[in-house]
């Protein structure tokens, strides 16, 4: 048996869980830089990556004041390693096409506007506060990645192809965005988050009607790959993704930059 | 600047005609796109204009390098809201190109296979972080001089967007400072990757402005026509008299032995880059030419079935609707 979960260490993993997504998924959209399909493109990668990366200084900021004196939100970011990441594995798969991060990107964008829209009413009143501004930006996020999928899902003839295979090979990743355990019965305890589980009928509903709108099938399976947010078990994607990320801060560790 | 070498077009139109456009742009009025306007200024224009938007674009290419690997993420949210910005002077500036009757299109198929070119500066790489700050102080440094005076050029639409992009500018060109000089600032490391920098993009800057007046034989009629606005020598010297100080405060060292000031003309001697290594970088010859237009040639190719996607999309949606109706 594990013992209890002390509140405060339970309001860290949470927070970890929702600043390590928008740091992992910011960093994987701004790899796109430059590379876009089209210039609107890549003005809205760079916008939606800008908009994470800001949403990450929120939460790790909070979380470094959690977690202690002299920590900041760069040292999380920048000085753990894989196994103390707690972002959903979704987030960290490689890019593939460009259909390929915009579904992984709706089907975190979906998740994310009906998680935020939980957290506006949480009872500390900082997640709060970070969850209403991010959740401005997250309803744009939203509108432009469904927009997307619909787009190319009843488009041509390959550009459905390509859609369809992004979302089978993604679909396994979905699942464990609604996966609660003991950290989470911890914050719905404390009224600060609600319970991961319960945002899955929401979802579904959500995310069918787009999918259907976009001629796509969504897999028969249930199966989900699990182990990102509680840090059991990342892909093997992430440590190459840290490398570039952490480099600099660890070629020269004690440098301001 | 962006626009190098902008080869203007003779013109043969009638002289009447002609002698009234240039009292208009004599007298400071703005030439609209319904307005008259010789064959030469407007294809001159398109290809300034042009060679202005493709810089922003392949410029998006040397400091996404550095995207990935920022060290703060402060400073990988400011560079990711620059390369947002400079995309987008890439977009005003080809709707200002395409008020004169060629479409964005057509223009990116001319950047890509060959056709049209872009700065030189975007030919040179990025190697260290030092570097992203040296292009928001250098390379957006050189760009304003230019583009500031062009605020005033004679076409209305390309006036308007310099204004537009000039603000972002300047705010570009702070934060690169900032960022450079944080790091001259910083550990013995981070001073080197300073210097080391500086000593790369300086005379590349330099030739941002174009080869030296008495080998630029296209500015003439540009500059009559106020789509050019000073002689590429102006701007240089403007540019070095302004980064040299700038350059002391920061304790780093351009590379340039011969570099003093002289206390008769109010400027700075300097040395000139070498021509022969700019003319061989517009040949396609620099450091990163190939790269560069392999990658953007990529992002075309590899986003075709994007674009076509969401078109195709577009008109069933338009039919259904139509059908609707
Ligand atoms: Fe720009
Ligand atoms: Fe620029
Ligand atoms: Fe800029």
């Amino acid at each position: 048996m594990n013992a209890p979960l002390a509140k405060e260490e339970a309001f860290l993993q949470f927070l970890l869980r929702m600043g390590d997504n928008t740091l992992i998924l910011g960093h994987r959209v701004s790899e796109w830089c430059g590379h876009a399909p089209v210039l609107e493109e890549d003005i809205a990668l760079a916008n939606t990556a800008l908009d994470m990366i800001g949403q990450t200084q929120m939460w790790l900021g909070l979380a470094a004041e959690v977690h202690g004196p002299g920590k900041s939100a760069d040292d999380l970011a920048f000085l753990r390693d894989a196994w103390d990441f707690r972002n959903v594995l979704l987030v960290e798969v490689p890019n593939g096409d460009f259909g390929r991060t915009l579904m992984r990107q709706f089907l975190f964008d979906a998740w994310h506007s009906i998680q935020l829209g939980r957290l506006m009413k949480s009872s500390d009143e900082r997640v709060a506060a970070i969850a209403e501004k991010a959740s401005k930006e997250v309803a744009y996020h939203l509108e432009r990645s469904a927009d997307t999928v619909v787009g190319l899902g009843d488009g041509t003839e390959e550009s459905h192809r390509r859609m369809q295979e992004a979302l089978d090979y993604l679909w396994p990743y979905a699942g464990e965005m609604f996966q609660s355990d003991d950290v989470d019965a911890e914050m719905v305890k404390a009224g600060i988050a609600p319970d991961p589980a319960s945002l899955r009928e929401e979802y579904d509903v959500l995310v069918s009607r787009i999918l259907n709108e976009a001629t796509l099938t969504i897999p028969e399976s249930r199966f989900a790959h699990k182990g990102g947010r509680t840090g059991a078990m990342h892909t093997e994607h992430l440590g190459h993704l840290l490398t570039q990320m952490q480099w600099l801060q660890r070629a020269y560790p004690g440098a301001k930059w | 600047m962006y626009a190098q070498m902008v080869k203007s077009e003779a013109t043969q139109d009638d002289p009447e005609q002609l002698a009234a456009f240039q009292a208009r742009i004599d007298a400071g009025e703005k030439i609209e796109p319904k307005d008259w306007m010789p064959e030469g200024y407007r294809k001159t224009l398109i290809r300034q204009i042009g060679q202005h938007a493709h810089s922003e674009i392949v410029g998006q290419l040397p400091e996404g390098n550095w995207i990935t690997r920022a060290p703060t993420l402060e400073r990988k949210a400011i560079l990711l809201a620059k390369v947002q910005d400079e995309a987008g002077h890439g977009l005003y500036l080809y709707c200002a190109a395409e008020t004169l009757g060629v479409s964005r299109d057509e223009m990116t198929e001319m950047l890509l296979d060959g056709r049209m070119k872009y700065s030189s500066i975007f030919n040179y790489p990025t190697l260290n972080w030092a570097d992203i700050g040296a292009v928001g102080w250098l390379v957006d440094g050189a760009a304003i001089m230019n583009q500031v005076p062009l605020q005033r050029t004679s076409f209305g639409p390309y006036s308007r967007a310099m204004i537009r992009v000039c603000k972002e500018e300047s705010f570009h060109q702070r934060q690169g400072y900032d960022a450079i000089r944080k790091m001259a600032e910083g550990t013995p490391e981070q001073k080197k990757m300073a210097q080391d920098a500086l000593n790369r993009l300086w005379y590349p800057s330099l030739m941002m402005f174009g080869p030296s007046d008495k080998d630029s034989v296209h500015s003439a009629q540009s500059m009559a026509w106020k789509i050019k606005m000073n002689t590429n020598d102006e701007l240089r010297q403007k540019f070095v008299d302004q980064t040299v100080p700038q350059a002391e405060y920061l304790g780093l060292t351009v590379p340039d032995p011969d570099l003093k000031w002289n206390e008769e003309r109010g400027h700075y001697d300097y040395t000139d880059p070498d021509w022969s290594e700019f003319f061989e970088v517009i040949k396609g010859n620099g450091p990163c030419n190939t790269d560069r237009l392999a990658a953007r040639n990529k992002a075309w190719d590899d986003g075709a079935w994007v674009r076509d996607g969401l078109l195709a999309h577009a008109k069933k949606k338009a039919g259904r609707q139509h059908a609707a109706e």
